[in-house]
């Protein structure tokens, strides 16, 4: 029982020192966008003051955040997990296209099923959709060796214009660009339905189904032996494959849990949030998000959570802040300098910088987990 | 003889590392003066830092007795000062002559004059008998060919002074005789050499005077012929160290190893491995001696499942294990020391726990329900670390905060423990110090008297010769013969690895 609890006390901890950058780089990044705001002549309190009530103000804001947040919880997990084993997974973005037409699919086909059982089916089928979708990219990667962006980019094509064939015949509603309808039974559970104070934001189930899935994903990578498996060949696949561990294998399989992810994230936002699929013009934008949410979450769930969150109050709190004069630029600009602290690991650099000469050994050690 | 090079109160650090503490030394013209110390001691910092690659916290530095201020290279070469580093820094397809004169090319006009380049080269070449052919690509010759193009290179720079880092990690035992004397002949002629290595024997025969250093501290300087080799590995580690390796006749038991007619292409697709059979029976070590890059790593891999063979046929303890995957090998019980430290045999942004169990980790003594359990397997890395005496404060330490001897430690704690019928040790002490050497020699002999067969691939032929019951000389991937180590001589298996044949002390394997 001790045992235990001090286990989960160091996990904890190396939880915490693993996201403890990105959070005082985030704090640095509010500093620098309050001195740009007070530059264009305006009152950083005021900007901030809008930027957290537009986002957090009410419930019914705090659900709409949520609904973002939830969206990219999913993305910035697929990113992190497949950074984890050394794949840069860009095509997230084709992976939540794919995922959400086959949930369409999914949610309109079937008729007359238990609601439970529907959307169950709804999502899984576009996480699966999502999932094979990687799972090609992984595959062309470990056999024939092209590179997984390269053939992202192409696939996150693929999908988009695919998506938009099939919604304008097969799933077209007629005479609209846009989709059929899922079923009622297949639309997830909304939080307003019980909670009036939720009043029309759309938040539902899919956020506890995101956490969820973090916490799933921080257990499968950090405590299974598959998890040992992909963090070894992101880190060292020589030395992976020193140690037995079928390389190509893992790489297909973390590329098609890094797609189910981002598929299921699909899903959740065609059974959550829209009901149907539009037809795009441009990416939806939610895998490219996911990037940046898995660099500031450091690839890690828990930080991941936390950094959906930052970028969902950023996005829902943007045009609050406009309506206050405030260019809704800054908000890009916040997002971006968050990202470049992030990236270029701004903290860690100056932390080192400053400790300079006293550093010890010790220091260099103390950074080892588990 | 006056002094050419004085560096006064040096000290320099690193963030954690004290690599340099208030060093003093002083270099006579016209001397070979070799730096004596084990890995890490800070002997390479020391020499950037009269190179200009580096600049002291603190100290100062004469050259012929006036202060210079040493900020970049070029200043160093300025005052006649020129390094060739433990990597060689020449362009593959560039010919000898081209290396040389990068940088200071002789023109005519806008153009190259390549004839004086070449004229230049050949006066050079003949004046200190550094024998090249101008005209041969760097990609084409030897690496010990290679090393007298970096030392002809600081000389067409005007070096008085040459600063040689680790010159002879990479030649073979001839090659290191000529080595000596082209820095014979080049101190005849004027020039002083300072020269790093961590080799006592190389100390007595190319020096005359030594300087050694331990932790970034000089110890002591002596003059060669006032010295002996006990003397100086006892300064350079801080205590007495046994040089010999202590070991009983082999007492040989099955065949556990056997190798027929096995061929394997390299990562370019050439045939790297052409041909090579061979045995090892339990309680015997077969030791494989080789200048680097005659097939041995291919050899290695090919036995551990990471390369295919192309042809022949590998069994371990009369199953057949060609071609099986790594993991097949792992199951069969072969152990495997890789080559690679850091690219092979450890994830160096794993924990020491997590490194411990790597190639063990399907292991049901480390499951729990679905997952791996980490309470044992930090338990089983504590017990490794405490059995191996790998030095770290604990097992949650990442792999890559440890020395390198720690390193090696851990990944020999790793495969003994796996308690394999075959031991591969590819370099195991490569990159070692001398502490850390005597111990490594010490485990594997005593796996070896626990009946473990044992194949070890070394490029110090002193290792070889210690440590093996039988040599297998291999030159251009195959065995130009097996000796027994009791009678074998390091000239006899310095003739073999560049390629000649002897027909003394033939001792195939049986
Ligand atoms: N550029 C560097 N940055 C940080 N530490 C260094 C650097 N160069 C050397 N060191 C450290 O300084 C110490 C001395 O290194 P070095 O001079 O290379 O030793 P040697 O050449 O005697 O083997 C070592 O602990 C090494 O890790
Ligand atoms: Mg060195």
């Amino acid at each position: 029982m001790e045992s235990m609890k001090s286990e989960f006390k160091s996990n904890i901890k190396n939880t915490f020192s693993e996201i403890m950058y990105p959070l005082i780089a985030i704090v640095f990044s509010f500093v620098a966008a309050g001195i740009l705001v007070y530059a264009f002549g305006k009152d950083p309190i005021v900007a901030f003051k809008a930027l957290f009530w537009g986002s957090l103000g009410d419930l019914n804001k705090v659900g709409e955040t949520l609904v973002t947040t939830t969206t990219l919880i999913l993305t910035g997990l697929s990113i992190a997990f497949a950074f984890r084993c050394g794949l840069f997974n860009i095509g997230a973005e084709g992976q939540f296209i794919m995922g959400g037409v086959i949930s369409l699919w999914a949610g309109w086909a079937f008729k007359g099923l238990p609601a439970f059982l529907h959307v169950t089916i709804t999502l899984i089928a576009g996480a699966i959709g999502g999932g094979l979708w990687a799972g090609i990219i992984g595959w062309l990667k470990a056999k024939v060796g092209s590179h997984e962006v390269i053939n992202s980019i192409m696939m996150n094509y693929i999908a988009m214009n695919l998506s938009n064939y099939l919604i304008m015949t097969v799933l077209n509603e007629p005479n609209k660009a846009f989709s059929v309808e899922i079923e009622k039974s297949a639309r997830l559970w909304r939080l307003s339905e019980k909670f009036i104070q939720f009043k029309y934001s759309r938040i539902h189930i899919g956020i506890l189904i995101a956490l969820i899935v973090a916490l799933f994903t921080y257990y499968l990578l950090n405590k299974t032996i598959r998890g040992y498996e992909i963090r070894a060949v992101g880190f060292n696949p020589g030395a992976a494959e020193y140690g037995g561990i079928d390389v190509s294998k893992n790489i297909v399989l973390a590329m098609f849990i890094s797609g189910l992810f981002a598929g299921l994230a699909g899903g959740i936002q065609t059974a959550g949030v829209q009901y149907r699929v539009n037809n795009l013009f441009g990416f939806t934008g939610y895998g490219l998000d996911g990037i940046a949410v898995a660099l500031v979450g450091n690839n890690h769930p828990i930080g991941v959570i936390l950094s959906a969150l930052l970028f969902g109050i950023l996005q829902k709190g943007g045009p609050m802040m406009q309506v206050e004069g405030i260019p809704k630029e800054v908000v890009g600009i916040i997002q971006g300098i968050i990202i470049l602290f992030v990236a270029a690991n701004f903290v860690r650099v100056m932390a080192k910088t400053f400790r300079g000469k006293k550093a010890s050994h010790e220091a260099k050690i103390k950074e080892g987990v588990k | 003889m006056s002094l050419i090079v004085e560096m006064k109160g040096i000290s320099k650090s690193f963030p954690g590392v004290q690599a340099n503490d208030n060093i003093n030394i002083n270099i006579k013209q016209g001397e070979i003066h070799v730096l004596l110390g084990e890995n890490g001691a800070g002997k390479s910092t020391l020499m950037n830092i009269l190179y200009g690659l580096y600049t002291p916290d603190e100290g100062e530095i004469f050259v012929k007795g006036k202060k210079v201020k040493i900020i970049s290279p070029n200043i160093a070469i300025s005052l006649g000062i020129g390094m060739v580093h433990q990597h060689f820094m020449l362009v593959p397809p560039f010919t000898v002559a081209e290396n040389i004169i990068l940088g200071l090319e002789p023109k005519k006009g806008f153009i190259l004059d390549l004839d004086k380049a070449i004229k230049d080269v050949k006066e050079l070449s003949n004046k200190y008998e550094l024998k090249v052919d101008p005209y041969a690509k760097i990609q084409d010759i030897s690496v010990g060919m290679q090393q007298r193009v970096e030392i002809l290179k600081t000389l067409y720079r005007g070096a008085e002074i040459l600063i040689l880092d680790e010159p002879t990690a990479v030649l073979t035992p001839q090659e290191i005789g000529e080595l000596g004397i082209i820095l014979k002949s080049l101190v005849s002629q004027g020039k002083s050499i300072i020269l790093i290595t961590h080799k006592l024997k190389e100390v007595m025969v190319m020096s005359d005077i030594v300087t050694i250093i331990r932790s970034g501290k000089v110890i002591d300087t002596l003059k060669t012929s006032e010295t002996n080799i006990e003397e100086l590995a006892e300064k350079m580690v801080g205590r007495k160290v046994s040089l010999t390796v202590k070991k009983e006749t082999a007492n040989l038991g099955e065949t556990i190893l056997q190798l027929k007619n096995i061929k394997a292409l390299d990562n370019r697709g050439l045939e790297a491995v052409k041909g090579v059979s061979f045995e090892i029976k339990s309680g015997e070590i077969l030791g494989i001696a080789g200048v680097d890059g005659n097939g041995q790593n291919e050899l290695v891999q090919t036995i551990t499942g990471l390369r295919k063979a192309t042809e022949g046929e590998i069994k371990l303890e009369n199953k057949d294990i060609t071609n099986k995957s790594p993991k097949e090998v792992i199951e069969a019980g072969v152990g495997y020391i890789p080559e690679d430290r850091h690219n092979r045999g450890l994830i160096l942004d794993f924990s020491l726990a997590e490194n411990a169990i790597l190639g063990t980790h399907r292991k049901s003594g480390f499951k729990k329900n679905l997952g791996l359990d980490y309470k044992k397997i930090r338990e089983h890395s504590r017990k490794l670390i405490e059995e191996f005496d790998v030095r770290t404060p604990s097992e949650k330490v990442y792999a890559k905060a440890l020395s390198g001897g720690n390193q090696q430690k851990l990944i020999i704690a790793r495969e003994f423990d796996r308690e394999p019928s075959l031991l591969v040790a590819s370099q195991p002490t490569r990159g070692l110090d001398v502490g850390a050497i005597e111990y490594v020699h010490k485990r594997l002999i005593e796996q070896r008297d626990k009946g473990k067969a044992i194949l070890l691939v070394s490029l110090e032929l002193d290792e070889i010769l210690a440590l093996s019951d039988r040599i297998a000389v291999m030159y251009d991937g195959k065995i130009v013969d097996i000796v027994d180590a009791k009678v074998a001589t390091e000239t006899e298996l310095g003739i073999m690895m560049a390629g000649g044949k002897t027909n003394e002390n033939q001792w195939e394997g049986s």
